[in-house]
Order: C-alpha cells, then sequence, then structure tokens
C-alpha cells in the first residue's frame, strides 16, 4: 500500500494469525519489566532529602513483619519512612503504571501513535473541576475527602462523558477520528472556561499551578487508598482486552468477524482507561508525557502487539514514575522539584535516543 | 491574600531580579506640602519618577501600597485601588487588577499618580504615554525596603512628616516586641507556610527574614540553593527539621491549621506539633510588606516567648 508515495512498514497480517501467531510477552522482558520496578522502588525507599542509613531502613521496613519487629529504629525516621517515602513510592508506582497502560490502550482504540491518557479532556476535564474546586469552595471536604479530587475527578468523567457523546454523533467521519475531535473541540472549552475562572481568582493562582504542575508532594497512605480501586479495575479490564487490541489495530472489521462489537470493544477499553486517569490525575495533577513514552518505547524495543505493549507498559511506566520522583524530591533537596518537569526532562531526550537507535520502523 | 507570594515566584521564575532598592532622591521637604512639588522620586529600579504637584486623584494597585498610603495619611487622595486592596476597609475597593492591568479603567479614574508593585501588562508603557506618572514600589527584601518605600510614598503624596513619624513608630514598636523576648537558650526552629503543598520563604524574602528579628532559624534557608525565595520543601525535611515553631499563612487560602496539620502523615513527630505551637496567621498580613509587619510579629512574639521560657 502507498501513501504520499512511502511504502507502509508492515502489511497487515490476516485475522487469524494476529489472534495466534504474534509473540506473546518474551518472559526475558517480563523480567526486566518487574526488575525494573522492583529496582526503582528500593532506590526509591533508599534515596530521600532526609538521609536515613540502608541499615536502618532495612530494620524499619523489617520491623511490622512479626519476629524481625525487634526494631531500634529512631521512631521520627520510622516514621518518615512509612508516612512519608513509602506511600509516595507506591503512589508513584500506581500513577506512572497507570498513564503509561491507558496511554497504550488508547493508542491501540484509537490507532493513533499521539494519543495518550489526556485524550479526549481528561486533563482539560480534571484541570477545571479542581480549579472551581480551589476558586469557589477552598478547603472544602466531602465525607472527610478533600474536594479537589474529587472535583478533578468529576471534571474528567464528564470530559470524557461529553467527548464521546459528541463523538457519536459525527457520522460523516470515521468514529476514531470523530471521537479525538470532539476531544480537542472539549478541551480546548474547558481550558477557556478554566483560564477565565484562573484570572478572576488571582488569589488562589498558585495552588492552581502547583495542581496542574502535578505533585506528589503531599502523598501519603490516604491517596494510595483513593487511586488503589480504579486502577486495580482500570488496569485489569485494559489488560483483559489486550487481544481485541491487537485485532483493533488490523481494523474494525477484524474485531467483527469475530463476532464481537468493535464499538463495545473501543466503549470498554476507553471508560476504564479513563477511569484510571481521572483518579490519578485527581491525586496527582496531570503528569505528561508519560503515557506517550513509555508504550512507544516499549514498542521500539520489543514489538508492536498489545499482548507486549499493555503488560510492559504497565511495569515500565511504574518504574519510570517512581525513578522521576525520586529525583523530583532528591535532586534540588531538601526542595521539590515539579514531577512535570523530571518526566519531560528525562522523558524526551530518552525517547529521541531509542528512536533514532531502532530507526522507527516500529512507528 | 496570595497575590504576592504568586508574584514573587514568578519574578523569581522568570529571573528578574530586584534590583536592590535606591535610596529616596527628591528635594528637602518643607512644611506645605504644595511647596514640596515638583519632586523627583528614584525607584528601586533606578528610574526616576517625576511627580509635579500634590496627588489628589491616586490610584493604587498594590494591596500593600495601599496599606501604607492609608498609614501615612494619604488616604483622602486615593480615588481607588485594586481588587486585593482589602485593607483598610476604608480603602476605595474597585475591580481593578493589578495582575492584568487595565489601561483604559484605570484612566478612567483620571488619576494623577498610579501606585503598583510591578510593571505588568504595559502599565507603566501605556500610563506614561497618558503623562500619568506611575511609581513601582515592588516587593521589598527587608524591613530598610519597606521603610524606603514608606518614605517615597511620603514624598510623592507630600507626607513627608507623616512618613517619617510612621517609620519612627514601627521602629519603636518592633524594638519593643524584640526586646520583650529572653535571650534564647538554643536557637529555636520556625516553619513558615505559604500553602498546602509546602511552599515556604527563606530569608532572601521579606517574612523570612522577619523570624531573624526573633532569634529564630527559618529551616527553608536549608533550601536556598535549588529555590532563593519561594521553595517548595519536602515533607521528608520538614518533619526531619523538627521545627519548634509552625507559622501558617495559608489559614484563608487553604484554611490550615493545628488539627489539619497534626492529620499530615507523619507531622505528629514535629516539636512544635506536640506543643501546639501552630499559628495560623493572615495570609495577607504575612504576604505584604507594609506597616502590619508589626502585627505579625506581635501574634508571633508570644510564643516565640513561651518556648524559650519553657527551654529554658
Amino acid at each position: 500500500m502507498l501513501i504520499l508515495g512511502r511504502r507502509l512498514p508492515a502489511p497487515p497480517a490476516p485475522p487469524l494469525a494476529l489472534l495466534q501467531g504474534l509473540p506473546r510477552l518474551p518472559w526475558v522482558w517480563a523480567v526486566a519489566g518487574v526488575a525494573a520496578l522492583l529496582g526503582a522502588a528500593i532506590l526509591g525507599v533508599l534515596v530521600g532529602p532526609v538521609h536515613i542509613g540502608l541499615g536502618t531502613v532495612v530494620q524499619a521496613v523489617l520491623a511490622p513483619i512479626p519476629w524481625f519487629g525487634a526494631s531500634s529504629v529512631d521512631p521520627s525516621q520510622a516514621s518518615i519512612l512509612w508516612s512519608l517515602r513509602i506511600p509516595r513510592v507506591v503512589l508513584g508506582a500506581l500513577v506512572g503504571g497507570m498513564l503509561a497502560t491507558a496511554g497504550a490502550a488508547y493508542q491501540g482504540v484509537f490507532r493513533n501513535p499521539l494519543a495518550d491518557p489526556y485524550l479526549l479532556g481528561a486533563a482539560a476535564g480534571a484541570n477545571l473541576g479542581a480549579t472551581l474546586a480551589i476558586a469557589f469552595a477552598p478547603g472544602s471536604s466531602l465525607i472527610g475527602v478533600n474536594l479537589v479530587p474529587l472535583a478533578g475527578f468529576v471534571g474528567a468523567a464528564l470530559a470524557v462523558a461529553g467527548a464521546y457523546a459528541l463523538g457519536r454523533t459525527v457520522t460523516g467521519l470515521r468514529n476514531t477520528i470523530g471521537l479525538i475531535l470532539a476531544g480537542v473541540a472539549i478541551a480546548a472549552f474547558f481550558n477557556a472556561i478554566q483560564t477565565y475562572i484562573q484570572q478572576a481568582q488571582t488569589n488562589n493562582i498558585r495552588q492552581v499551578y502547583s495542581w496542574i504542575l502535578g505533585r506528589l508532594v503531599t502523598a501519603g497512605w490516604d491517596g494510595v487508598l483513593l487511586v488503589l480501586p480504579y486502577v486495580a479495575i482500570s488496569v485489569a479490564v485494559i489488560l483483559l482486552h489486550r487481544r481485541l487490541l491487537d485485532a483493533l489495530s488490523v481494523g474494525d472489521e477484524e474485531v467483527t468477524s469475530l463476532g464481537i462489537s468493535a464499538r463495545r470493544v473501543r466503549l470498554i477499553v476507553v471508560v476504564a482507561a479513563t477511569l484510571g486517569t481521572a483518579a490519578v490525575v485527581a491525586i496527582a495533577g496531570t503528569i505528561a508525557f508519560v503515557g506517550i513514552i513509555i508504550p512507544h518505547t516499549v514498542r521500539l524495543l520489543v514489538g508492536r502487539s498489545y499482548r507486549v505493549v499493555i503488560p510492559l507498559s504497565l511495569l515500565f511506566g511504574a518504574a519510570f514514575l517512581v525513578l522521576a520522583d525520586t529525583a523530583a524530591r532528591t535532586v534540588a533537596a531538601p526542595a521539590e522539584l515539579p514531577i512535570g518537569v523530571i518526566t519531560a526532562f528525562i522523558g524526551a531526550p530518552f525517547f529521541i535516543v531509542v528512536m533514532r537507535s531502532t530507526r522507527a520502523a516500529a512507528l | 491574600m496570595r497575590e504576592h507570594h504568586m508574584r514573587w515566584a514568578v519574578i523569581a521564575a522568570t529571573t528578574i531580579a530586584l534590583t536592590a532598592c535606591a535610596a529616596t532622591s527628591s528635594n528637602t521637604p518643607s512644611s506645605p506640602a504644595a511647596a514640596h512639588f515638583p519632586v523627583t522620586i528614584t525607584e528601586a529600579s533606578g528610574a526616576g519618577v517625576t511627580i509635579t504637584q500634590q496627588p489628589h486623584r491616586i490610584v493604587s494597585l498594590s494591596p500593600t501600597a495601599t496599606e501604607m498610603l492609608f498609614a501615612i495619611d494619604a488616604g483622602s487622595q486615593v480615588v481607588a485601588v485594586d481588587d486585593q486592596s482589602n485593607y483598610p476597609p476604608s480603602a476605595p475597593l474597585t475591580k481593578l487588577s493589578g495582575f492584568t492591568p487595565s489601561i483604559e479603567a484605570i484612566a478612567a479614574y483620571a488619576p494623577d499618580l498610579v501606585v503598583a508593585a510591578d510593571d505588568t501588562g504595559g502599565l507603566v508603557h501605556g500610563i506614561g504615554a497618558l503623562h500619568i506618572p506611575v511609581l513601582i514600589e515592588p516587593a521589598a527584601k527587608n524591613l530598610d525596603d519597606s521603610y524606603r518605600e514608606i518614605g517615597q510614598l511620603g514624598a510623592a503624596t507630600g507626607r513627608v512628616p507623616e512618613a517619617s513619624a510612621l517609620e519612627k513608630k514601627m521602629r519603636s514598636d518592633l524594638a519593643a516586641i524584640v526586646a520583650s523576648i529572653p535571650k534564647p537558650a538554643r536557637q529555636l526552629k520556625v516553619y513558615h507556610e505559604l500553602d498546602d503543598t509546602y511552599y515556604s520563604a527563606t530569608s532572601a524574602t521579606f517574612i523570612g527574614q522577619v523570624y531573624a528579628l526573633l532569634g529564630l532559624k527559618n529551616i527553608a534557608d536549608g533550601a536556598t540553593a535549588a529555590a532563593p525565595d519561594y521553595p517548595q520543601l519536602s515533607a521528608e525535611y520538614i518533619v526531619a527539621s523538627s521545627p519548634d515553631l509552625i507559622v501558617l499563612a495559608d489559614t484563608k487560602c487553604c484554611h490550615q491549621g493545628l488539627s489539619t496539620v497534626a492529620a499530615r502523615p507523619g507531622w505528629s513527630s514535629i516539636a512544635a506539633v506536640k506543643s501546639g505551637q501552630v499559628i495560623g496567621v493572615d495570609d495577607d498580613i504575612a504576604s505584604r510588606w507594609g506597616p502590619r509587619v508589626v502585627d505579625f510579629l506581635r501574634t508571633i512574639a508570644p510564643h516565640v516567648k513561651q518556648l524559650e521560657v519553657r527551654a529554658a
């Protein structure tokens, strides 16, 4: 097939081969992914703005386990580890894994390599919701939960629902393009309202910025518990659909030929990815770039099949964000750097290197 | 309100360094205010602003300048203040913005002097084109900057004796507060909080350096290498530093108080939380560099005294 004189790299495979013949997740890469996540987590727990010795960390981590628990760790250091550092590492892993998995899922559903978790207006919706809460109900909470993340969640969900409803009504365009255009329009509209409110409410402008730049600064176990159920459900649903995403990457007909509605697959995966994204954005703010670079790096290094891309994006996305957050809290210690700055600063050059060294055939 | 933190942060971020304030230069004042004009005031940036006649239609776009103008009895010469100038209550509050100033809206008040904290949105250029003098009184770095700005506003409004009286009063009030605190047995540590994501202010800022007057050590100074003015501190560092005193300048914006601070993960081990020395202050007073800094220190001083009596 020729498009603008360029030959497309991979001719589409017949459907049956697609579902049976493509490589499964190579175990070497599965091990590498788990090792990367574990390594990042260990580093993240060991390193921080406050120096805590290796022995102390090991003792403090083992302390809650019976029989090992004869701990003589200074309570303030133990509290720094257990109340601040470890939940932050866990939350970083959840956020990074979720964003990368959702990115891979969106790219599969929309057959668009630039799709990311913030497509369909999820980020714009979350930002608008959070800004409204900061501006008009500062400091309020609902059943003990800070209103800002809840408003962010509602905003993201509304934006995506709106984009989906709008996209469906565009019959003249191909389904995916209609959706993406609707998402872009909704995002622009929400951004306009958000900027207007921000201008009118200059008192709260810094809070809005710190929200938009992303934050794991105030992370604790309550944040982990808040996002965990959404991330678990969302990731499980996306993982279960990885084979259908492979079929969808060839065309809707391939899915239909299996007796399954392509539209339904698309809807289920989009809802799952958006639910997870909204929960994560609600706690951590908008952290750019993870949803794009991680899935593409996996594609370039390992392969295009979603049976490979989805699980590896989960593992490497988690590892990447834990590392990025470790940098965010140590590079300028005892000051914090915005995590979005780190993800783009490390992520962009790394991605360029990967792209150049693999000659980008897989894109 | 938060605007000045933000402004300062923006200024720091864009690395527009505030040059040290230059001394006011003007004609030596003579007793009838009108005879004092024309007067030329050298701004902090080094620019000279000439005011030909005593102004009677001042527009202030800076909440701190508004407080200073009213404190030197120039309030009757002020016709409009910006939407953040909420003190004193008698100030003629308008919807004018000091952030995104509208030249037309300001000009509609037919001012004969405009005072602002920053030249944002082409303010000086736009107002200057109308041949109206604009006086920029930027965020002070220390008390001397504040006194200098009060002096400049006195010269600009024909209130020189009132301005020097205010400075004298502030100096003696502050001296009395400082004198009321016994010599510390050990240096106490303070954490000044700007918002609930742990932004703080170092001693390179006005509010960050007033703690030195009370003999306190500001823990934000540990982060000056990364962010000289307003660093975002990591929670680990704050907990490990275990400040003796926590000053919350986010009571209005973020509704913080002893109970919300104590509920933060890991914060219960901090000395100030254990002893209950978590002081909520008015966000506005803590973010301005005007005469109410005396009120701010008056709020803090008794807590420092308590701590030091206990420590001794």
